[in-house]
């Protein structure tokens, strides 16, 4: 839904909504006091799906893909497992490796934050991998896997990817990436 | 959100960056917008059951509204949001005196609406004592002046600033935030007025 808050030129014209719907449930009113509650019914509804419709600016732009880089000699290696992954494979070349578990969490569980017990499986499974691969140390991503890789990457440059997960969850890391992804 | 993440010598923390889906700007207009909804929910909740559960005439006899002043106070209030938005249109171009203008009027128009609605209060002829409409009344007169007091103090840094220079057609971003508030005062008060006045 677009924010009609966004720009002062969105918010006047918010304004001027605002106004001609209050003239018609006004008008409605007088006429009739149920006529009246219809025409409130209906302004309120036809601003709520004036601002569904209405295009948010930018909004159907492509996500700009993360690209990386790392220091010349070494290969570092950027794990991607879902929680509750028992074991990755990564090649012998690799020089660093983070091991990065996205917490993921119901919608539920993120309005509610309750997001502990997601975390601390999330903390077991990042350690458990990291513990079985050489260089490596284990991180809690956030709660989209998308968005744990984006995080990650800001950090931690790196020259591969190894996605350990269901079909979805491999799609969406390739989606926001512009360096090799390889699945476990 | 293009990102680079070169490993290179680096002093101090990371790059800001928001793991967020929605950036702070816009998360914060919402926050803003949901308490404002939740403050002025709760005592339209309030007037909703005095007038319609409890059926108490509106306005309980035998007091009456000011329904006429309020409105040429309504029609105060609309044109300084034109003015307000000529002031923004105005820097964009470039023009200060435009924007110096604009900002003026809307503090004086909105300074106007205050105190007549002060005005309003020492003539109306009841107190927040004299029942549940004069206390929803008040309660929701009241909440919004607080808001118009608050969009005049805004109002006044913005006109100061505009005359000192600090404001170009590049950098405007105070007076589209103050704008933006102002609009929303605005959106406020036509619903109070259509629903404490008119119906």
């Amino acid at each position: 839904m677009k924010n009609p808050l966004r720009s002062e030129p969105e918010a006047f014209r918010f304004l001027m909504a605002v106004i001609v719907g209050a003239l018609v449930i006004a008008g409605a009113a007088y006429v009739n006091t149920w006529l009246g509650v219809a025409a409130a019914v209906i302004a309120v509804a036809g601003v709520v799906w004036w601002l569904r419709e209405e295009p948010i600016p930018g909004a159907s732009d492509a996500t700009p893909r993360l690209v990386s880089t790392t220091p010349a000699g070494t290969h570092r290696v950027l794990v991607v497992a879902a929680p509750g992954t028992e074991s990755v494979q990564v090649g012998n070349g690799a020089t660093e490796v983070v091991v990065v578990v996205p917490a993921l969490v119901s919608i539920v569980e993120s309005l509610t934050g309750d997001v502990d017990n997601r975390r601390e499986e999330a903390a077991r499974t990042a350690a458990a991998l990291a513990a079985a691969l050489p260089n490596a140390r284990g991180e809690v991503g956030a709660d989209d896997p998308a968005l744990a890789v984006d995080d990650a990457l800001r950090v931690f440059g790196a020259d591969e990817i190894v996605v350990a997960g269901d079909d979805d969850f491999v799609r969406r890391v390739r989606s926001r990436v512009a360096i090799p992804v390889t699945r476990a | 959100m293009a990102a680079h993440a070169e490993h290179v010598e680096h002093h101090g923390p990371p790059a800001p960056h928001y793991s967020s889906r929605i950036t702070p700007g816009v998360l914060g207009m919402f926050l803003f917008i949901a308490s404002e909804i939740m403050l002025f929910g709760s005592f339209f909740t309030a007037y909703f059951f005095v007038r319609v559960v409890n059926g108490t005439p509106w306005p309980t006899p035998p007091y009456h509204l000011p329904v006429y002043v309020a409105f040429v106070n309504t029609c105060i209030l609309v044109t300084s949001s034109f003015t307000v938005h000529w002031s923004l249109q105005s820097i964009k171009r470039g023009n200060v005196w435009g924007l110096r203008a604009g900002l003026l009027l809307t503090f004086l128009m909105g300074l106007t609406f205050l105190i007549t609605q002060a005005v309003e209060y020492s003539r109306i002829g009841f107190n927040t004592s004299d029942g549940a409409f004069a206390t929803i009344f008040f309660c929701l007169t009241g909440l919004h002046g607080a808001h118009v007091f608050v969009g005049l103090s805004i109002l006044l840094f913005m006109t100061i600033r505009a005359f000192r220079g600090h404001f170009s057609a590049e950098h405007h971003d105070g007076v589209e935030i103050g704008g933006i508030y102002w609009h929303f005062v605005d959106v406020m008060w036509i619903v109070v007025y259509l629903t404490v006045y008119i119906l």
